[in-house]
């Protein structure tokens, strides 16, 4: 359901969730205002994007035919990598909205087949999952129960892992990548059973391990009113904290390294400022290159399947300029957080000289101890 | 003494024969639903002259002789229907001679896949085997006995078709070659002599295969395996067409599983390409998935699932997983590629009369001349239900195969009869005249391929 408020203040879209439990009816409404587009001088959220080539003029033309419901090329064109959700001046959700619109109007950025595959990837088929009660501190790892071999060491002690047999990895599974999938619906129709199970825990707060899973306690959550009873926080603030614990067990490493920012990553900008602290910690040097924090580049994973025609070629090209950045700029490391991200471009990485690490793994070398 | 076990004893030595039952009961089973056949004696020969001597043996006794490899058929194949001897070949695992400029290499039937493979890594790393999609300890042999099918399937149709020489040990024991070696010269072509091909695809019911010169072909530096996934079964067979059409893939599959998820009402079509080269990977993907498939991404219908991957075989086995007891089986055909939107829909049917979640893959053979396409039921090997479900569904499978107008591979008994019913006599008659030509007193593997 799609409405306007008389006074055009507000812009909500509806989604009706059914809860599996107690089969009872809610709505979720994306709190998307308006008139702070109406008020917004620079349209940064169409004119920053690095796959749209749009001025202020045409940026403030797209916008409103997105929050009237009507065509626009920015829904066909979209790349879906989130940054828009970061560049907003307004603190708006541009993202969302664009994606919202996208599965309305049935304009789906990726193949129907690939949109079904995806979406019943997040299918639980093999039984609940054990939930013990922790009542301390935990890690969540989501959906990537099979990397739980990265977390191990003194920077995760007193974290007890959750998510940890890859048979019921789904029943963690945040699901925000449906926002590539145009699949608002899924997400909203998924999350809070996600969040119920997390919360079955008991956790005093959940640390998580990618990204996207803080970005959607946090960020998505609150731009749809979802209820989230537990405290988020992000991994780098996590590894940050224990490393400024272990500080004098730090050893600088000394290496030149580039940063694969991840999409997700756009919807906790402000969690993006530990990278570079962590960096400064552990004595690393983040290269200075083009492709970086605000104009980071996609890792290609979902771009590579679009239905836009080129997509493909537009996805190789795309991953080579990453790429030749970071070796212009002198990276000897190239550091992921996003699992998707490091098998997009890990190899690619790795085939260009420059060595593929996971941040937890450099932050663990930096403290003495050897990456998983 | 047993004067047979004594007997087989002279001839493979003591450690390599058995009649003890606890020995024997390993080789009563296959892994399917087929019920337990007891051999009377299990002899492991070392040598094609030890092979010949247990024939004659076993045709003075007028015992039945049945010829077992990896032992991975599934369908009861090698399972010892009339008693006898199982002649257990893996001890015939020799690599004979590996010519590289020619590319062929000369070894016992009782070989590995794996073993070759791992031969060839080392040896001759430029050269590739088509490797079938079963475990690496399916043998040689037993695959040339069923005519199956591998990984270069595509360029070069059925492994038993990329065969140079063979030879074999008769019924009545005699040792024969076909192809160049039968002239006394190196073992690089099967042709131009008069066909006397009769040992493929009879599942060792004319003779047993002893060494074979198998056909080898180029292994490029870069190998990975793409895939193309649509919704609508009926876009499967134009696809492949418009794939075979530019041949720059090495293996065309399409799979479709209820389970896991992913794969659920969705057709994966793996398609595995090689490249001396990155350049010459990608001007293949630039051929198949920006020329040949550009319009299905962009009308929607169709999309790139995963570039560059590893090449993994789709493993049928792993639906076994899904069900507790871990049993599966499977109903392979032969069939034109524009059957698959009927044999995945009437078989997904046929899997949900049974509560069998279904698991249907089709790899195409040749140049869209053909495709494998089979149906895999899983059962509980503990639960005699739902053995009789995947024993039905597997039954039921053949005859829909037929009805369709397919072609039976490596059937069972049952599905080997339902063939014969539908067979032209004068086929069916020349099959008995050649069985009862080789093999007069009909001990070769015998309740297999048996004409009434």
């Amino acid at each position: 359901m799609v409405f306007f408020a008389a006074n055009h203040l507000t812009f909500t879209r509806n989604y009706p969730l059914i809860n599996r439990q107690t089969g009872g009816c809610m709505m979720l409404t994306l709190r998307f205002d308006e008139n702070k587009c109406l008020a917004c001088e620079t349209r940064d959220c169409l004119t920053k994007c690095q796959y749209l080539d749009m001025d202020v003029e045409e940026a403030a033309l797209e916008i409103q035919n997105i929050i009237q419901g009507k065509d626009s090329r920015v829904l066909h064109e979209c790349r879906t990598c989130y940054a828009c959700e970061e560049y907003c001046p307004m603190g708006n959700h541009p993202f969302y909205l664009i994606v919202s619109r996208q599965e309305e109007r049935n304009i789906p950025p990726l193949p129907e087949p690939i949109i079904q595959q995806g979406v019943q990837l997040g299918i639980p088929f093999r039984g609940e999952p054990e939930i013990s009660e922790i009542n301390g501190p935990v890690l969540n790892m989501g959906v990537f129960s099979q990397l739980s071999h990265l977390a191990q060491g003194k920077l995760f002690d007193g974290l007890t892992l959750i998510s940890t047999d890859k048979r019921k990895m789904h029943h963690y599974f945040c699901n925000l990548m449906y926002l590539h999938f145009a699949r608002i619906s899924v997400i909203n129709e998924r999350v809070p059973d996600i969040i119920q199970t997390i919360a079955a825990h008991r956790p005093t707060e959940v640390v998580h391990f990618h990204d996207e899973c803080y970005g959607t306690y946090n960020s998505y959550a609150q731009a749809f009113g979802i209820d989230v009873p537990f405290k988020s926080i992000h991994l780098f603030e996590h590894l940050y904290n224990r490393l400024v614990e272990l500080k004098e067990e730090i050893r600088p490493l000394g290496y030149k390294v580039a940063y694969q920012r991840p999409c997700s990553s756009r919807l906790s900008p402000d969690k993006h400022l530990f990278v570079n602290k962590i960096f400064d910690l552990i004595g690393v040097e983040h290269v200075d290159r083009e492709y970086v924090d605000e104009n980071a580049l996609c890792c290609g994973s979902t771009i590579l399947s679009q239905r836009q025609k080129g997509s493909r070629k537009f996805c190789l090209d795309l991953q080579n300029k990453n790429i030749t950045d970071m070796k212009k700029a002198g990276a000897q490391l190239c550091i992921f957080n996003c699992p998707a991200c490091m098998q997009t471009i890990g190899k690619q990485v790795a085939e260009s000289g420059i060595m593929p690490i996971w941040m937890s793994d450099l932050c663990r070398m930096a403290i003495g101890e050897k990456p998983a | 003494m047993d004067s047979i076990y004594a007997a087989l004893m002279d001839i493979v030595g003591e450690d390599y024969v058995s009649n003890q039952t606890e020995e024997l009961f390993t080789y009563s089973k296959d892994l399917g639903t087929s019920e337990p056949q007891w051999p009377d004696y299990v002899a492991a020969p070392k040598t094609v002259e030890q092979v010949s001597r247990i024939v004659k043996l076993a045709n003075e006794q007028k015992l039945a002789v049945v010829p077992l490899g990896g032992g991975l058929s599934l369908a009861g194949l090698a399972l010892p229907l009339r008693g006898g001897i199982t002649l257990d070949l893996k001890r015939m695992d020799q690599i004979l001679e590996l010519n590289e400029q020619s590319r062929y290499i000369v070894v016992e039937a009782g070989i590995s896949h794996g073993k070759v493979t791992a031969y060839l890594h080392k040896h001759a790393p430029r050269l590739m085997h088509s490797e079938p999609g079963a475990p690496a300890a399916a043998t040689i042999g037993g695959n040339l006995a069923i005519h199956g099918q591998g990984d270069l399937a595509h360029p070069y149709g059925f492994n038993s078709d990329m065969i140079n020489g063979l030879e074999v040990v008769l019924p009545t024991g005699e040792i024969c070659r076909f192809g160049s070696c039968a002239i006394g010269n190196d073992w690089y072509t099967l042709h131009p002599l008069p066909d006397l091909q009769l040992f493929l695809g009879w599942s060792g019911c004319t003779g047993i295969i002893t060494k074979v010169s198998l056909r080898l072909f180029p292994c490029k530096k870069f190998q990975e395996q793409d895939l193309f996934i649509v919704q609508d079964e009926n876009l499967v067979p134009e696809i492949i067409y418009e794939m075979t059409h530019i041949g720059m893939a090495e293996d065309i599959m399409a799979i479709s599983q209820e389970i896991p998820p992913p794969f659920n009402r969705l057709h994966c079509i793996l398609v595995n390409i090689s490249g001396d080269s990155k350049e010459e990977l990608e001007f293949k993907r630039q051929l198949i998935f920006d020329g040949k498939l550009a319009r299905y991404i962009e009308d929607g219908v169709g999309g790139i699932g995963a570039v560059g991957q590893k090449i993994e075989r789709p493993q049928v086995s792993k639906t076994s997983d899904w069900r507790k007891g871990g049993g599966f089986e499977y109903v392979g055909s032969i069939v034109p590629v524009s059957y698959y939107p009927e044999c995945y829909r009437r078989g997904s049917e046929i899997s949900a009369r049974h509560g069998i979640p279904y698991t249907v893959l089709g790899r195409v053979v040749g140049s869209s001349h053909g495709m494998m396409f089979s149906w895999t039921y899983a059962f509980n090997r503990a639960d005699e239900e739902t053995v009789r479900h995947a024993r039905e569904a597997l039954h039921e499978t053949d005859r829909m195969v037929l009805e369709l107008g397919g072609t039976l591979w490596k059937p069972a008994v049952f599905g080997q009869k339902l063939v014969m019913d539908r067979m032209d006599p004068n086929t069916l008659q020349m099959m008995k005249k050649v069985k009862h030509l080789l093999d007069p007193n009909g001990i070769m593997n015998p309740g297999n391929w048996e004409v009434a």
